[in-house]
């Protein structure tokens, strides 16, 4: 909401030379934001001047200016040069004369030009800001302007006038106008408020039929629940629109567009009550609010044709729709510049069918917007009678005493307030008395009864409900500066859950093994969807603009575009890490109603509304390309690969504190033959290997990219509570080498474990050395080396100990893939 | 036998000996006189050869005199032995010598992210005060995004125009658009009295600029007890300022509009460190929660009050730590995480 100054000056107190920055500096106190400032770039000496003689004088580059004589005080003559060419001598005009400065910082300075000087410069109502129109001089008699020589013309256009803009909550309808603002202002500095709404009589009309005829109302409330009009008759529809006028206007932030409209803009400005004129000669019959009719259509003022919703509230007249109630009039009753006869409409609509309405034809209109927050129920006639005033003194018009009143009960509401209870919530000594003065400070009646107080609200407040919203009412009027501070004691926290400290390791550690955290969006297209799951996507209703449409399903898509990003800028060696949410239809059913009201879902409903949600664990994801160790004195380059992927889900099972294995697989997305499931106590956590280097080439990678993605919902579900330490074995060791010819298919991780159990509790530790193919192994076959570790618990082991303990691996390695020992 | 063993005679054996030990200049010199200082040719191994010949009486005495010097000598050849093998072994070390400013990475640098190091740190913050920490789904029935915050079905914030809805709409499943639905389910799921805070990723239709994104994280609170008043409110956000911004951060609150607060709060925070000089900064919004919010979980707004607050990450690591551009945050460009490292 932008503030003319001027115009709240006329409402509340304002100190001499008061800015913007001082109004917004006190209306900030209670509760509206501040936004800027508006106007005041304009400077004197600005007056008024008149056009003596002038000569033109044709230019070198085809020009033609003239020379001008202009009176700017009573017998001062100014020499001036002008561009303009359309008016006469005699003509009253501005002046901007040397010190001045107009809008855009454009310092006036007398000047030689066209072989003259200029002493100051005649003003065109676009470089005075008045308006757009640049076609030559402003006259001042085109206004209705006949002022003395000399006169300040900034005072007399009203130019010296600078707003104030704040933001107004939604809660605060009553605050889009400068009846409410001026009502804060006092209510902030203690100013003297005189309300615009008492200055003016309501004027009754008789014998024009209004009928509200809601067939359908949301949530029975009807659509309007009161409704004046008011007719003037013979007024100029081209009178003339006063500086003062269109100024505030524009300070305001609308555009000046005819005498009658801009009428209604600015009583709509002053009270907060949105008006519509109709040209009364178009209307045809009397006026009928209705609901919209299955496939009816409207012209509205803009010329737009909108195909009405049968929710849509409609003015109609006996021709059918003339205006979307409370949003938009409708261009077949439009007032234009051969109107003579107006009818003034100035309703309550509900707010929620105006916000729909407003929402499904994306108009958020000045008037929807009110209707939307809230209007004071009683200010309509008074609002009618206020721009009826202004027709007849602005357009000579003349009330005719046509008009209707439609009014049914608006609701009061009454709050009953424990005087302790403000207090209790603010911790705040509030005594009884600031509380009932600040309670009538805002226009609230009240009724004292013992230790609490029946608070009813003004009409202007119909966001006042509950004893809280009274409370926030006492607090903000009181300050909020004066809330001390302290600190409330929690109960014993049992600091981050198991799951959340997991989380934390996870990252570190694999931040500490040399990857790095990046954040992706989850937007993904239909094909990079498809990349590394086979599980339905979920789709965005309401994707945006250049956005993919889709939620993920996994995370690796995300990181190679994140590592197609990196690479596009210069890094070309890369280990990036993402923990986030995949999203994964749901297995549970949809919910088509919610429930409703301020009570606890039944046990049922919770159940029905969780039940609705789709499955989203959290995954850990990572990718590693180019080289993982530069090539530096003493080291080749080690390219990244699989091996990396292996650290990383090794970092995260250590973080759960999980034993992993892996075990060759072909997951989607992965290369077919560098790829593995990640297993815990069985289960399939995760996958890891490298990407299939025709999805790396999709966006741009080279053909190596490791990768992984692990399931930390499912991994973290085999986390122990409490590990338990194993006793350590310290009697002396004995290690043997094992080599097994074997069938080249067969995977070492599968040998290793039948190793192990074949080996039995003596063996302490088995590692992979070797695997060789060639000379003196049979096509087909590999030979593998482990290194083997024994010991027992209570005694130095012998060789023949250890001999016997390895044999038995063997007898079963080759009972299990028919490995034999080679010697 | 011209040599007589005696005092004086063993005397000089060491001393000559001592001589050509001490006057070895290296490993080879003292090798090569090491026969003929301590070795079957040195005068006093001659000299220790005549003891047999003694008679007995003669003998012990004889015995001690020349075991005497050749221990002497003895330990004078070790130590001089000793000397040049240490002298030896720091040539050898030398030998080793790298430039150790030439040294080859062997792990690469990896770097969390900072939203996610500055919800950890906030999240530490609150852990201090005893409270705990919860999460809740992204992916959010209406139900608990909206309706249970207090936001009638016709509030604007339900619109398309600010909120990620899945398909089809009926469904009512959304992208939450604040972590509030979390503070929902701990009011339903959790025990009184409740302290939680709730980090974790948020969703609006806003386009990507310099100060906006449509993916961002926030960080709630929510605190429900008996007796909890503005006061409450106030004291801990100042805590949390302090600890977040330093000794001299404060914090100032303006009336505002939430539907799942009143009275509430716009919050600024006194920043002591911001670029340019200590200046107040817009930082959040908070307030005491509605009591329509603590009916919907069913809890009574007669015996209990709670408060809330909630803030941008995104905003607070902005002004924090000096990030000029929300590009930056969301790219995933790895030098921005890696120029924080672990710390932010």
């Amino acid at each position: 909401m932008r503030v003319p100054l001027s115009w709240l000056a006329e409402y509340v107190e304002l100190p001499e030379h008061v800015t913007p920055d001082d109004v917004m500096a006190q209306l900030v106190k209670v509760g509206l934001e501040e936004e800027g400032s508006h106007g005041g770039d304009i400077r004197g000496p600005i007056v008024v001047g008149k056009v003596l003689e002038f000569v033109e004088e044709p230019q070198s580059n085809g020009k033609t200016i003239r020379w001008c004589q202009v009176e700017v005080a009573p017998g001062v003559v100014n020499g001036v040069v002008c561009g303009a060419r359309n008016f006469f001598e005699g003509d009253k005009v501005v002046v901007t004369l040397p010190g001045a400065a107009l809008p855009g910082g454009f310092e006036i300075a007398a000047r030689k030009t066209y072989g003259h000087v200029s002493d100051g410069m005649i003003a065109s109502s676009r470089e005075l800001g008045l308006s757009d129109e640049h076609e030559g001089i402003l006259r001042l008699s085109t206004l209705g302007l006949d002022p003395e020589v000399g006169t300040d013309a900034l005072e007399l256009l009203g130019l010296n006038e600078s707003a104030a803009e704040v933001n107004v909550t939604p809660d605060r309808g009553y605050c889009l106008s400068i009846r409410g603002i001026a009502r804060e202002y006092s209510h902030a500095s203690g100013a003297k408020f005189t309300d615009p709404a008492s200055k003016v009589l309501a004027k009754q009309g008789s014998g024009f039929s209004v009928q509200v005829n809601d067939l359908a109302p949301i949530h029975g409330v009807a659509g309007s629940s009161r409704f004046t009009t008011l007719g003037v008759s013979g007024i100029d529809a081209n009178a003339a629109v006063p500086g003062w006028m269109a100024n505030r206007l524009k300070l305001a932030g609308m555009r000046s567009i005819s005498i009658a409209v801009d009428i209604t803009n600015y009583v709509m400005l002053e009270l907060g009550q949105p008006i519509h004129a109709y040209d009364a000669d178009k209307l045809k019959g009397g006026i009928t609010v209705r609901r919209a009719l299955p496939g009816e259509t409207l012209r509205t003022l803009d010329e737009k044709v909108r195909d009405l919703h049968v929710e849509d509230l409609l003015i109609c007249d006996e021709s059918g729709p003339i205006g979307l109630a409370g949003v938009m009039g409708g261009a077949s009753s439009e007032v234009d510049s051969t109107t003579k006869n107006v009818l003034i409409e100035a309703a309550l609509f509900d707010p929620i069918s105006i916000a729909r309405t407003a929402r499904r034809h994306k108009l958020p209109s000045e008037a929807s917007k009110r209707f939307e927050r809230g209007v004071d129920p009683e200010v309509g006639p008074i609002a009618a009678a206020r721009v009826a005033q202004l027709l007849v003194e602005l357009a000579g018009g003349e009330l005719n005493g046509v008009g209707s009143s439609y009014q049914t009960e608006v609701a009061k509401v009454a709050i009953e307030l424990p005087f302790a209870f403000a207090s209790e919530l603010v911790g705040v000594d509030y005594e009884n008395q600031q509380v009932l003065d600040l309670l009538h400070q805002i226009g609230c009646e009240l009724a004292v009864h013992d230790d609490a107080v029946t608070v009813t609200p003004p009409s202007w407040r119909p966001d006042l409900r509950h004893k809280t919203d009274l409370v926030e009412e006492i607090a903000r009027l009181a300050g909020y500066h004066l809330i001390p501070s302290r600190i409330p004691v929690a109960p014993p926290g049992r600091g981050l859950t198991p799951r959340q400290q997991f989380r934390r390791r996870a990252l570190s550690a694999l931040a500490g093994a040399g990857f790095t955290e990046v954040l992706n969006y989850p937007f993904y297209s239909e094909r990079q969807n498809k990349e590394f799951s086979h599980s339905p996507a979920l789709r965005l209703e309401n994707p945006m603009q250049g956005e993919s449409p889709e939620l993920r399903n996994s995370m690796l898509p995300g990181l190679l575009q994140a590592a197609a990003r990196n690479l596009s800028r210069g890094t070309t060696d890369l280990a990036l890490v993402e923990e986030g949410s995949v999203f994964l239809p749901a297995a549970g059913n949809a919910t088509t109603s919610l429930p409703v009201g301020n009570v606890r879902p039944s046990h049922d409903q919770l159940a029905e509304l969780n039940g609705s949600i789709p499955v989203q664990p959290r995954h850990l994801a990572g990718l590693a390309l180019g080289d993982w160790l530069p090539q530096a004195p003493g080291q080749q380059a080690v390219q990244a690969g699989y091996p990396q992927a292996i650290l990383a889900v090794e970092q995260i099972a250590r973080a759960a504190g999980v034993d992993f294995t892996i075990r060759q697989a072909t997951p989607v997305g992965y290369h077919p033959g560098r790829a593995a499931e990640v297993l815990v106590s069985g289960e399939v956590v995760g996958h890891l290997g490298e990407v299939d280097p025709a999805i790396a080439a999709e966006y741009h990678l080279p053909r190596r990219v490791a990768a992984f993605e692990v399931n930390i919902d499912a991994l973290f579900s085999h986390a122990p509570q409490v590990l338990q330490a194993a006793e350590l074995r310290v009697m002396p060791a004995a290690t043997q080498d094992l080599s097994l010819l074997v069938e080249a298919a067969v995977p070492a991780g599968e040998l290793m474990t039948v190793i192990r159990e074949g080996a039995g509790e003596l063996l302490e530790d088995v590692s992979l050395v070797d695997d060789y193919r060639g000379e003196n192994v049979p096509l087909g076959f590999k030979s593998v080396t482990f290194s083997l570790r024994f010991r027992a618990a209570d005694r130095t082991l012998t060789q023949a100990e250890a001999s016997q303990s390895k044999d038995a691996a063997v007898a079963l390695a080759n009972q299990k893939f028919g490995a034999t020992l080679r010697a | 036998m011209s040599e007589q063993l005696t005092a004086e005679s063993v005397s000089q054996a060491l001393t000559a000996s001592l001589a050509l030990v001490n006057q070895a200049a290296s490993f080879q010199e003292l090798k090569a006189v090491k026969a003929a200082a301590v070795g079957e040719d040195s005068p006093l191994s001659k000299l220790n050869a005549l003891i047999k010949s003694l008679p007995n009486e003669q003998k012990a005495e004889a015995g001690r005199l020349v075991g005497a010097a050749r221990a002497e000598l003895n330990a004078a050849f070790t130590a001089k032995e000793a000397e040049f093998q240490a002298v030896a072994d720091r040539e050898a070390l030398e030998q080793e010598r790298v430039d150790i400013t030439a040294y080859p990475r062997v792990a690469p640098k990896g770097a969390r992210h900072p939203l996610s190091l500055l919800m950890d740190s906030i999240s530490d913050v609150f852990i201090g005060m005893g409270w705990e920490i919860a999460d809740g789904p992204e992916l959010e029935n209406e139900w608990f995004n909206f309706d249970a915050l207090n936001f009638h079905p016709d509030h604007p914030a339900r619109a398309m125009q600010d909120t990620f809805f899945v398909a089809p709409v009926e469904n009512h499943l959304l992208l939450r658009t604040h972590t509030s639905p979390v503070q929902v389910r701990s009011l339903l799921e959790r025990e009184l009295p409740l302290y939680v805070l709730c980090p974790g990723r948020v969703f609006r239709t806003d386009e990507l600029d310099a100060t906006h994104t449509p993916v961002f994280h926030q960080v709630e609170g929510l605190a429900v007890d008996k007796g909890l008043t503005m006061s409450d409110l106030k004291g801990t956000l100042e805590h949390f300022a302090r600890v977040m911004f330093g000794p001299e951060a404060k914090i100032r609150l303006r009336p505002s509009f939430f539907p799942f607060t009143e009275p509430s709060a716009e919050l600024d925070v006194w920043h002591p460190g911001a670029k340019g000089g200590a200046r107040w900064v817009e930082w959040g919004g908070c307030g005491m929660v509605n009591p329509n919010v603590l009916q919907a979980a069913g809890i009574d707004p007669e015996v209990y009050s709670g408060f809330a607050f909630g803030m941008g990450i995104e905003r607070t690591l902005m002004f924090r730590n000096g990030v000029r551009d929300m590009h930056d945050m969301v790219e995933a460009d790895a030098r921005f995480s890696q120029q924080f490292g672990s710390v932010i």
